[in-house]
């Protein structure tokens, strides 16, 4: 389970977080959504320690992050995964070089055993047999899977998505949702994605925290989101002709 | 560089010198490292050297009007311009065109594309495992490359000296070899290796904090590239103070 308490970030003196908890839980897939700007990549960031929030602490099945030493912070970072907004493969890597990556790095395994795993973990995110394309032969989903099979190699305790779905066809998105869902309740990660993609809103939004201009707004699943009486989270849900449409049906 | 850009620098060094997490790792990335910036860079240098040594032949000859000074001067002088400023100066600013503009904007491109933070999130330490290799690689290999570009300014003093008949190559032979200070070798070495660090640790500073997208990546480049050459000239004068 991942804690945040009372979290504020500011930018130059533009305050982009303004004092958001939250608990995510493991086993269940918790999404950040909210529109542009309302700061849910700066959350994920402090939250994973790319930034340092101005205040606040971020608690890892009770182990607070934020005031933790290098050498500290090492040891909860290897049992991160995270995929990036946009995959963030290793450019002169293979695709095998990639997800071995981290474990040449903290693992003893040898090259066998770290070759059965990176299979596996091709085999995880239907991509067997890629092992030798570089990401620049990869088409936008399959580096999405890539990223989340690097994301998983190292058996992570958390993982976090950043904007999952952005720039891929709604298939594709619902391939990396449905991905991400299972992942999470296989291995029973804490799961944190931030999206503003509303089909993994209604998909797989076990528990939703919803940020408007760096507050926390509302938190719930998306069983009651479509039942809400709050301006902003139904401005930013049902924004589109076709979510209006379908909020009966909810 | 400004005086909060110069700490920015210092910090970022010394995250660099933590220690590995696997020394296998970043050994298997010191040689990719030295092999580029080393054996790749060879065929430039090489180049430039000789066609220098000839020309300084030529120049040299050309000022020498008096019939008071032996010709044997032009392989004296020659020589120890080649091995005290030529070599390490000229071979470090070609240097820092192409190696350090590679180096900022690959470094910049990680960045940009948040494989940096990748490798942080991983729990690894991203300068170390960046830029490490290529200062360990530049402090290497640029003095083993300024010392082949010494023996080629030389060599191709020679040739110039030859082919165009400014000089015997008896008189340029007995030149080089008189009245030689093995001391300036050292001097050189030291430049070579101040400039190695330069060379690759100003671009990866600006690679390394490179924010925004390809325009930014290119502009961090170009000053990478500005930046190590002044730094170059500017330590060059220090070394020469310092050690002459």
């Amino acid at each position: 389970m991942i804690e945040i308490k009372d979290i504020y970030k500011s930018f130059s003196g533009n305050n982009v977080l303004k004092g958001i908890s939250g608990k995510f839980e493991e086993g269940v897939t918790n999404l950040i959504i909210g529109g542009s700007g309302s700061g849910k990549t700066t959350l994920l960031k402090c939250m994973v320690g790319l930034h340092q929030p101005d205040s606040g602490s971020v608690l890892y099945d009770g182990r607070d992050f934020t005031p933790m030493s290098y050498e500290q912070r090492i040891e909860v970072r290897k049992e991160i995964g995270m995929l990036f907004q946009g995959s963030a493969l290793f450019d002169s890597m293979t695709v095998e070089e990639n997800i071995m990556f981290p474990l040449n790095m903290f693992t003893d395994q040898t090259r066998s055993e770290k070759i059965d795993r990176v299979n596996f973990c091709l085999e995880r995110v239907n991509l067997a047999g890629k092992n030798k394309l570089f990401p620049a032969e990869l088409s936008g989903g399959m580096k999405k899977r890539v990223g989340i099979a690097r994301a998983i190699s190292m058996n992570p305790k958390y993982l976090f998505c950043d904007e999952p779905n952005s720039g891929l066809d709604p298939k594709t998105s619902i391939v990396i949702d449905e991905l991400i869902q299972e992942i999470t309740e296989e291995y029973k990660t804490t799961t944190i994605v931030v999206t503003h993609d509303m089909n993994s809103v209604m998909g797989i939004g076990d528990y939703i925290l919803f940020l408007h201009e760096g507050k926390k707004f509302w938190e719930g699943s998306n069983k009651e989101i479509a039942h809400t009486d709050i301006k902003e989270l139904n401005d930013f849900v049902f924004a589109s002709r076709f979510m209006k449409a379908a909020k009966d049906k909810f | 560089m400004n005086f909060t850009n110069f700490g920015r620098y210092i910090l970022l060094l010394k995250s660099v010198f933590r220690r590995p997490e696997k020394l296998k790792i970043y050994l298997k990335e010191i040689a990719k490292q030295m092999d580029y910036v080393g054996v790749g860079s060879l065929g430039l240098i090489a180049i430039i050297s000789t066609f220098i040594g000839a020309v300084m032949t030529l120049q040299i000859a050309f000022q020498l009007v008096s019939d008071f000074i032996p010709k044997t001067i032009i392989g004296s002088v020659n020589r120890d311009s080649s091995i005290l400023e030529l070599s390490p100066t000229i071979s470090a600013i070609v240097l820092a065109g192409k190696i350090g503009s590679a180096i900022s904007s690959e470094i910049g491109s990680m960045r940009v594309t948040e494989q940096i933070d990748a490798l942080e999130i991983m729990g690894i330490n991203a300068p170390g495992y960046l830029i490490l290799p290529k200062i360990i690689s530049g402090i290497t290999m640029v003095p083993m490359l300024v010392i082949i570009s010494m023996f080629l300014s030389i060599t191709g003093g020679y040739i110039g000296g030859s082919v165009s008949g400014a000089v015997t190559p008896a008189e340029y032979i007995q030149g080089i070899t008189t009245d030689f200070n093995p001391y300036t070798i050292t001097v050189a070495l030291v430049k070579a290796f101040v400039f190695g660090f330069i060379i690759t640790s100003v671009p990866a500073y600006e690679g390394f904090y490179v924010r925004g997208g390809a325009l930014e990546v290119s502009q961090a480049s170009t000053r990478a590239v500005v930046i190590s050459c002044i730094s170059i000239l500017a330590c060059d004068y220090i070394v020469t103070q310092l050690l002459l």
